[in-house]
């Protein structure tokens, strides 16, 4: 029972991780209908800018945390508005094969200027840990959980609340439409975007501090997962993406500590095509139907 | 009028491939073409079969896989497992049909619950399906985990590489102009339409899968027999999307384009191959741009065709 405890709050904390990058995934497919498959590639941009900072200007954790969101952000709008905006309204294939142009240019330019080995990664965040009863969580654990948790609630403040976040809920339900109503569409795109990758910079950095390594490949196959993730909490939706997060994060933790780690991504591949054959909104996903 | 057969279209269809095979040949024997530029070849070739058989799922058929390599390597390791039990061409035939058999049924398999789905999910359920392919032979015994297998008998020749390529080209092309091929055409323009008209639309989409997943074990089958190991890493994303990168830079629907954009980035590969992060860097540019300049690749859906050749040769007397 105390390793299952032990291996859910593993999995609490990777799946946190997940799911921050999820929700960038989540707004974007709701708001322009692409997966953007250059997401994973700014979470591992956000890993190399919080690396850098701290490595050679010798930031410490929030000043890095911050850095790497800001990059992040200003990256993801200007992807969005080089690549993505001509593309508004090709085919769904099109858009997705540029993200997936874009995917590669990252990689291999983070590789060609950063080296393509592995690098430590500096310790951040006090790696103490402390018992709760028959668990050992670390320090590292509770931050991530606690930086997830705050961002997941600013960012459910921004969607509900405020302006901007009203002009997302328009564009994503009916772009046209919205137009009608006086928002600037191209300006909402963009600031979601900016939302979701400074996300993306927030998970990279912690990823770096859990996993203590980074490589420019690092963002594939994380990205992939988030995504799949966003899909099995119901794309478009925020909480959605949350639970989807947490789910795979212990899914896999408990595959890794009950079966085998070699099964540790097919378990994720094989939810989302039960999620997909089974329930393909997801969890908390609108049921849309089809129009003519 | 029944249709010929060996009509003037089809002779020089046929003549051409014998003089590429020809020329290729004494150029091999003459060391003109040496070891090194040989490799490039076949690769070209291999490619070129994988190339054709991704077209006609995304081009002809506008379903969005990005799982080819699985079905490559199901091919592969077929065709490995078989050809070194029985190191001859009668154990490459076997292995061949062994991959072929095994695709099929797992293309059926994948195919049926996730053809259902649109664009984006089949595309992120394809590569979700290979990736189980690759960890699933990753893990089984008789493919020697992750090691993969070694001293697999080189039995892929230029012939039969050539073979290859024809059938390839000759059933992708046939198909397309068949009934079922039309459906394919139909549905990719407006499933919804296509629907509406009739078509089974899962039906159709199932046949294209399945021919191109067999397509792409053949090309597996050969692959294994030309390079002696196999590891379950050869056929990871990165192989579908080096595939998908062919299909698009040519043309989606276009199979003279996509044996063009084959040829051609096998002989990019060969110059940049000591520069392999900017070759990467280059690939990625290049996806973009075309997408936003002309997304429906190179040379769009045109074909060469003989055909038309001949009629414009007549039309200019």
């Amino acid at each position: 029972m105390s390793q299952f405890l032990q291996q859910v709050i593993n999995g609490l904390s990777l799946g946190s991780i997940y799911a921050l990058i999820a929700l960038g995934y989540t707004m974007v497919y709701g708001i322009i209908k692409l997966i953007n498959f250059a997401h994973g590639d700014i979470y591992m941009l956000g890993a190399y800018v919080a690396f850098i900072t701290t490595t050679y200007f010798g930031f410490s954790f929030f000043p890095a945390m911050i850095a790497s969101m800001v990059v992040c952000g200003i990256l993801g709008v200007l992807i969005e508005r080089i690549a993505y905006k001509p593309l508004r309204h090709a085919t769904r294939i099109a858009a997705l094969i540029t993200a997936i142009g874009v995917s590669y240019v990252l990689e291999y330019t983070t590789q060609y200027v950063m080296g393509s080995e592995v690098k430590t990664y500096p310790t951040l965040l006090s790696n103490v840990s402390f018992s709760l009863g028959p668990v050992t969580i670390s320090m590292q654990q509770v931050y991530i959980f606690t930086i997830t948790i705050v961002l997941m609630i600013a960012l459910q403040l921004i969607i509900k609340k405020t302006k901007m976040g009203r002009a997302m809920r328009a564009v994503s339900v009916d772009e046209d439409a919205a137009k009608l109503m006086g928002i600037n569409v191209d300006t909402t795109i963009s600031f979601t975007f900016l939302l979701g990758s400074s996300l993306a910079g927030v998970a990279g950095i912690l990823v770096g501090i859990y996993y203590n390594s980074i490589d420019p490949l690092m963002g594939m196959v994380p990205g992939l997962k988030a995504f799949i993730a966003a899909v099995f909490g119901g794309i478009g939706s925020v909480p959605g993406a949350m639970i989807g997060g947490l789910f795979i994060g212990i899914a896999e933790t408990m595959v890794v500590a009950y079966g085998s780690s070699l099964y540790r991504d097919a378990i994720v591949y094989l939810i989302l095509i039960l999620i997909l054959i089974i329930k393909p909104d997801g969890l908390l996903g609108k049921n849309q139907r089809e129009k003519v | 009028m029944p249709k010929q057969l060996l009509n003037k279209e089809n002779i020089a269809w046929l003549a051409s491939a014998i003089v590429i095979f020809l020329v290729c040949s004494v150029l091999m024997n003459a060391g003109i073409i040496n070891s090194y530029y040989q490799i490039t070849l076949y690769n070209i070739c291999i490619n070129i079969i994988l190339a054709v058989s991704l077209n006609l799922v995304i081009g002809i058929c506008g379903q969005f896989s990005l799982g080819h390599a699985g079905f490559m390597c199901i091919g592969a390791y077929s065709a490995g497992i078989v050809t070194k039990m029985m190191p001859n061409l009668g154990g490459l035939f076997l292995g061949l049909l062994v991959g072929f058999v095994i695709s099929a049924i797992v293309a059926l398999i994948v195919s049926i619950p996730t053809l259902r789905l649109k664009g984006d999910y089949l595309a992120i359920a394809t590569l979700g399906f290979a990736e189980i392919i690759r960890i699933i032979v990753q893990n089984m015994k008789i493919t020697n985990g992750a090691a993969g297998l070694s001293g697999i008998p080189r039995l892929t020749t230029w012939p039969l590489l050539i073979i290859g390529v024809v059938i390839a080209l000759v059933v992708v092309c046939n198909f397309t102009r068949s009934a079922p091929g039309r459906a394919c055409l139909s549905i990719r323009e407006d499933e919804i339409a296509s629907e509406a008209m009739g078509i089974n639309t899962t039906r159709y989409k199932v046949i294209a899968f399945v021919i191109g997943a067999i397509l792409a074990s053949m090309a597996g089958a050969l692959f294994a027999c030309n390079f002696y190991v196999i590891n379950p890493t050869q056929f990871t994303f990165n192989r579908s999307i080096d595939i998908l990168v062919m299909v698009v830079f040519g043309g989606m629907g276009s199979m003279t384009s996509s044996v063009i954009a084959a040829a051609a980035i096998g002989i990019l590969n060969m110059i940049l191959q000591n520069f392999s992060d900017i070759r990467m860097i280059i690939y990625g540019l290049a996806l973009v741009i075309i997408m936003i300049f002309k997304p429906s690749g190179l040379l769009g859906t045109k074909e060469f065709s003989f055909k038309k050749l001949f009629q414009k040769r007549k039309g200019n007397r």
